[in-house]
């Protein structure tokens, strides 16, 4: 036994032994000629080497935004009419004094926090019953062969057209707003979790089935992990689907939330609060989807993207 | 199939008696694997050569507990095989790591499977991941390893529970040549060590000449054992040997078969040519007696 265990170490320093000597060679080369440099400004240096490009799309993506202010701006103060009318469209700083204005008000906010609270619920609620779901009917044929019709004539109504029944369903207009955020994620997370799914690896299902693991285990362990990147995808879309639903909602039956707030604004007049509403909406879609790839970062460490 | 020694202490032994396998599909059924009997004793090393497509795979898997005989019997340890289990390790060509779990989780998958605790799960994992030598690597996810390590992994795992067989489908068929080297190395230290029955499925006949204590040939599909070779070679082997006259004499047999049912596996046209340009020359004389 003793032989053999030397046999095998001495085939495994064979196998690194001329790698280790690469690299450390190289970097001697790197750094002799240098004497003793200045250690931050050589790692500033090669950490803008390596980040040029990020760095690149940063400064255009900025300089992007500025034309885009720019021309805004341009097209607003000189009330261009060019088949499009810019005569009452607010320009970007009646739209800033318009923020400021807002700050300093309560009901904005609570326009704002409502939004949030519906969009939580209603998302929360359908990636609850969604994944669960996705996860039953891609693993068991029966319940797939049941709900699959069901759903697929129940998907292309937009969650929109269901403004009118949801307020017949529901006893009050909150409840039916979160059911129409509900029903605007909960498709596109079904259909994801469906897809992963469909392309779990059998391969790694038999592996685990070799190693003494059974129906709820390749669930918990294999069928659920494997489907993770898909679900979030789900999560995402659905989550963008969400706030879309929200708006309309909110515009057709709401009496608070920021889409509320941008209609209103409309009918008070209140142009710059039109721009501010829809920013606003935009600026809280982006942050929504931030936390949601960034919950998916840390739920999965092992899918580097 | 009957024993006239006393079974012996250790366990594992592997019996495959006039194994028949058909796919069902479309066109009817197609027979992969028409009259296979192999056998396994306890701590012992077999390959199973043969041509691609010649139902190998269709065997392990069999035995794995994936597919169910048409004809014919399968059993481990006098027991017919149920479905998959852990007294039956599995390595798989394409690694099959869970890409979820780091190196180490991948390891202890099997025994957390068997509700053992942390403590144990760990240690058990981390002497398996030292015998490997891939400590360094605990922590890492399998998408960061080379095939080489991943395999390693591959193989610690299905070795963690402590099967009673270790089924291997050409687990070395994806990696360069001096990767295979050291892996063969590497599976033939662990097996002596833990002292477990190996079923070795592979077209590299060096490979199954090298590893193993005994070689089954088998035909072009639908496949029947051909040969049955054993491999006189001493242990502990080394890369040297494969110079020897022993081994290369072996090699050229076993090679002179393969090249038969190749050539039948890719058409019968080519018989008549083909054949003109082999010679089968039986330097070793284990095969001579065998055939
Ligand atoms: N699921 C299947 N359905 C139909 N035919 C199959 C199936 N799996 C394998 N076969 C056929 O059975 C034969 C044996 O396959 P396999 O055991 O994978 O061969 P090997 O591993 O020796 O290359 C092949 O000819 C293959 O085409
Ligand atoms: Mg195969």
């Amino acid at each position: 036994m003793k032989v053999e265990t030397f046999a095998l170490r001495r085939e495994q320093q064979t196998a690194t032994g001329p790698e280790i000597g690469a690299e450390t060679s190289h970097v001697r080369t790197v750094q002799s000629p240098a004497g003793a440099p200045p250690q931050l400004a050589a790692y500033l240096r090669r950490w803008l080497a390596l980040n040029r490009r990020g760095l690149r799309a940063v400064l255009i993506g900025a300089i992007s935004l500025a034309l885009f202010l720019l021309a805004w701006h341009l097209l607003t103060e000189n009330r261009v009419v060019f088949f499009i009318r810019f005569t009452n469209v607010p320009s970007p700083s009646a739209v800033y004094e318009s923020l400021t204005r807002a700050m300093q008000d309560s009901t904005f906010f609570t326009h704002v926090v409502l939004s949030c609270r519906r969009i939580l619920f209603g998302f929360s609620l359908a990636a609850l019953i969604a994944v669960p779901l996705g996860l039953v009917m891609g693993r068991f044929r029966v319940a797939h062969e049941i709900l699959f019709p069901v759903m697929e004539v129940l998907r292309p109504i937009p969650a929109i057209a269901w403004v009118p029944m949801a307020i017949m369903l529901w006893p009050t207009n909150e409840q039916s707003i979160i059911y129409i955020t509900f029903l605007g994620s909960f498709f596109p997370i079904l259909v994801n979790t469906l897809h992963g799914m469909s392309l779990v690896d059998p391969v790694l299902v038999r592996a685990a089935q070799c190693l003494g693991a059974r129906e709820v285990s390749i669930f918990r362990e294999v069928y659920f992990p494997a489907s993770l990147p898909h679900i979030f995808t789900g999560l995402t879309v659905g989550m963008g689907v969400a706030w879309v639903s929200l708006i309309a909602a909110e515009m057709i039956s709401g009496q608070f939330g920021i889409g509320y707030f941008t209609w209103e604004a409309y009918s008070l007049v209140q142009y710059a609060d039109i721009a501010l509403g829809m920013i606003c909406i935009g600026v809280l879609g982006l942050g929504s989807s931030a936390l949601i790839r960034g919950l998916g970062r840390l739920v999965m460490p092992w899918n580097r993207t | 199939m009957n024993i006239m020694t006393p079974t012996p202490p250790s366990k594992g032994r592997v019996d495959v008696d006039n194994f028949a396998l058909s796919y069902d599909t479309l066109e009817g059924p197609v027979e992969a694997v028409s009259n296979a009997s192999i056998h396994v004793n306890p701590g012992e090393f077999v390959s199973i050569v043969g041509p691609s497509g010649c139902g190998k795979s269709t065997l392990l898997n069999a035995v794995a507990g994936f597919l169910k005989p048409t004809r014919g019997g399968v059993t481990v340890d006098g027991e017919p095989i149920d479905g998959p289990g852990a007294d039956r390790g599995m390595v798989f060509q394409q690694y099959s790591l869970f890409p979820w779990k780091t190196v180490k989780g991948n390891v202890e998958f099997g025994l957390k499977m068997k509700h053992l605790d942390k403590s144990s799960r760990d240690r058990a994992a981390r002497t398996l991941l030292g015998l490997a030598g891939l400590t360094a690597f605990e922590n890492k996810y399998p998408d960061s390893l080379s095939g080489g390590m991943k395999q390693r992994v591959g193989i610690v795992r299905a070795l963690a529970t402590g099967p009673k067989v270790l089924l291997l489908d050409e687990p070395f068929g994806a990696l360069d040549a001096q990767t295979r080297v050291i892996m063969q190395q590497i599976l033939t230290n662990m097996w002596q060590r833990l002292k477990i029955s190996v079923l070795f499925v592979t077209h590299d006949i060096d490979e199954a000449i090298f590893l193993s204590d005994r070689v089954y040939c088998m035909t072009a599909r639908p496949g029947s054992i051909k040969a049955e070779i054993t491999i006189p070679l001493e242990r502990p082997r080394h890369q040297s040997m494969m110079m020897s006259s022993e081994f290369l004499g072996l090699r050229r047999g076993l090679m002179s078969l393969i090249r038969e049912e190749s050539i039948k596996a890719m058409g019968g046209e080519l018989n008549d040519l083909a054949l003109d340009g082999l010679s089968i020359d039986l330097h070793g004389q284990s095969l001579a007696d065998v055939l």
